[in-house]
């Protein structure tokens, strides 16, 4: 028997059995995989932090390659001493402070009221104390994030930057070697005062042998996404100035 | 060809060269300009669209006769959609280094008009196997256009090929650079693709007369 297609009837009731099957398809299937994708972006966000750290299983000097995923959550409690939440005046220890996330923290932080949380990581990788910072801004596209990590007197030991969805071999160039490595020897402060790290266009060092000049060269192509990069940075690495300048004093 | 019939293998190989979506019939332009600045995630997005241009010509195709000619596009979309969204969920669960690395690609499949041209003009009259070959035949042909222009884009544009600097360092001058030559920076921004696709087109009709419009 040959279904009458045409049907007012018919269409409508394909329409809801298709919404039907289709909904609990992908809900079943998105629930189903959740716990593993939870865990991807918890060892992800471990490999990032230790990457800034400048723990990583680079090979060769393009290489950008994070500490294998079965080893990670080792490697993390190996490197790093201490997590900090700062909350103003106030610090606590606590050892999930790397789940906090920047983006709702963000949101909570319109409301003056609310004190914002900022996680920070002590690591000690030879002997040397490092502090890893988190920040989260705006590229061209969408979100850029980051972790840098700094010492004492807030110089750049190491970064990482990612993004969701800048443009391939422009604005993605960002998370390369060749940009981040840029960062390493800058500071964030200039004479004892917050300046930030600019990513600049026509700075005259495209090599990057000034490091005291709180600038680094910009990506061709890439003029909003490296606009970001500074924002971000400069943003959110100066909520951290009060802590590193009570810790030098 | 042994395995296919002759009507078969046409499906997959006129859609390679003279029939090609993009350069013939000239569809989904947007995404063979927006990620062809570098080689790597042309043909991951090539990979993708054989994969979901082939499943999805196969699930309309067996489901043409049920299907309300009223709401057909909107079914097809959500084909379309379903497929990706799953195929973006098991690679985020199973290979998470590689979901990222084509998240915003994964996204793009869905606004790709090759889909849903195919779905519409042949799967919804086609049985199963003819409209997978079709699928794949299709999607080959874009893909191959997307892996040409993206070899050449990043080659002139960045002089590298996956990452690799193949035209020497371009910051200590060896190589090529060497000698005075320059990236064309030109390249790697989108207006660059348009205009390869563009030589491509001249290339094959002049090649080949009977694809000439007239007028």
């Amino acid at each position: 028997m040959a279904i009458n297609t045409d049907k007012n009837s018919y269409t409508v009731i394909f329409a809801i059995v298709m919404v039907i099957v289709v909904g609990s398809l992908l809900a079943g299937f998105a629930s189903g995989l959740k716990p593993l994708v939870k865990a991807n972006e918890r060892y992800e966000k471990q490999q990032n932090i230790l990457y800034a750290m400048g723990v990583n299983d680079n090979e060769g000097t393009n290489d950008v390659t994070f500490i294998s995923t079965d080893r990670v959550e080792g490697e993390f409690e190996k490197y790093i001493t201490k997590q900090l939440v700062i909350e103003g005046e106030k610090v606590t220890e606590d050892d999930k402070a790397y789940l906090i996330d920047l983006k709702k923290e963000e949101t909570k932080a319109k409301d003056k009221s609310y004190t914002r949380r900022l996680p920070l990581f002590i690591g000690e990788k030879e002997g040397k104390e490092i502090y890893v910072i988190p920040v989260r801004g705006k590229g061209l596209w969408d979100a850029i994030w980051g972790f840098v990590a700094v010492d004492k007197m807030m110089t750049v030991q190491g970064v990482y930057f990612d993004h969701k969805g800048e443009t391939p071999g422009l604005g993605a160039e960002i998370k390369q070697r060749y940009f981040m490595d840029d960062f390493v020897g800058e500071k964030f402060l200039n004479e004892g005062d917050f300046e930030g790290i600019k990513v600049a266009k026509g700075n005259n060092d495209p090599k990057n042998t000034d490091t005291t000049d709180n600038e680094v060269d910009a990506l061709a192509g890439a003029t909003i996404t490296g606009d970001g990069v500074s924002a971000m940075l400069k943003k959110d690495i100066r909520m951290y100035v009060p802590y590193f300048k009570k810790l030098n004093q | 060809m042994g395995l296919l019939s002759k009507k078969d293998s046409k499906l997959i190989l006129d859609p390679l060269a003279d029939n090609n979506p993009i350069t013939i019939q000239v569809l989904g332009i947007c995404s063979a300009l927006a990620i062809t600045a570098q080689l790597k995630p042309s043909i991951v997005m090539a990979i993708s669209v054989v994969f979901v241009l082939g499943v999805g010509n196969v699930v309309i195709s067996l489901m043409r006769n049920i299907i309300p000619s009223k709401i057909r596009i909107i079914v097809q979309l959500i084909v379309v959609a379903t497929l990706v969204i799953m195929v973006d969920q098991v690679l985020k669960a199973f290979a998470y280094e590689l979901s990222k690395e084509l998240s915003v690609f994964i996204g793009l499949i869905i606004t790709n008009c090759i889909i849903m041209g195919r779905f519409e003009a042949f799967a919804l009259g086609n049985g199963p196997w003819r409209s997978f070959l079709d699928g794949i035949g299709n999607a080959a042909g874009y893909g191959i256009i997307l892996i040409i222009v993206g070899f050449f884009r990043e080659l002139l544009g960045s002089g590298t090929l996956f990452g690799f600097k193949v035209l020497g360092d371009p910051v200590e001058k060896s190589g090529l650079y060497a000698i005075g030559y320059e990236n064309n920076g030109f390249m790697v921004l989108p207006p660059m693709a348009l205009i390869v696709v563009g030589i491509i087109i001249w290339v094959q009709r002049s090649k080949n007369k009977a694809l000439i419009e007239e007028n």
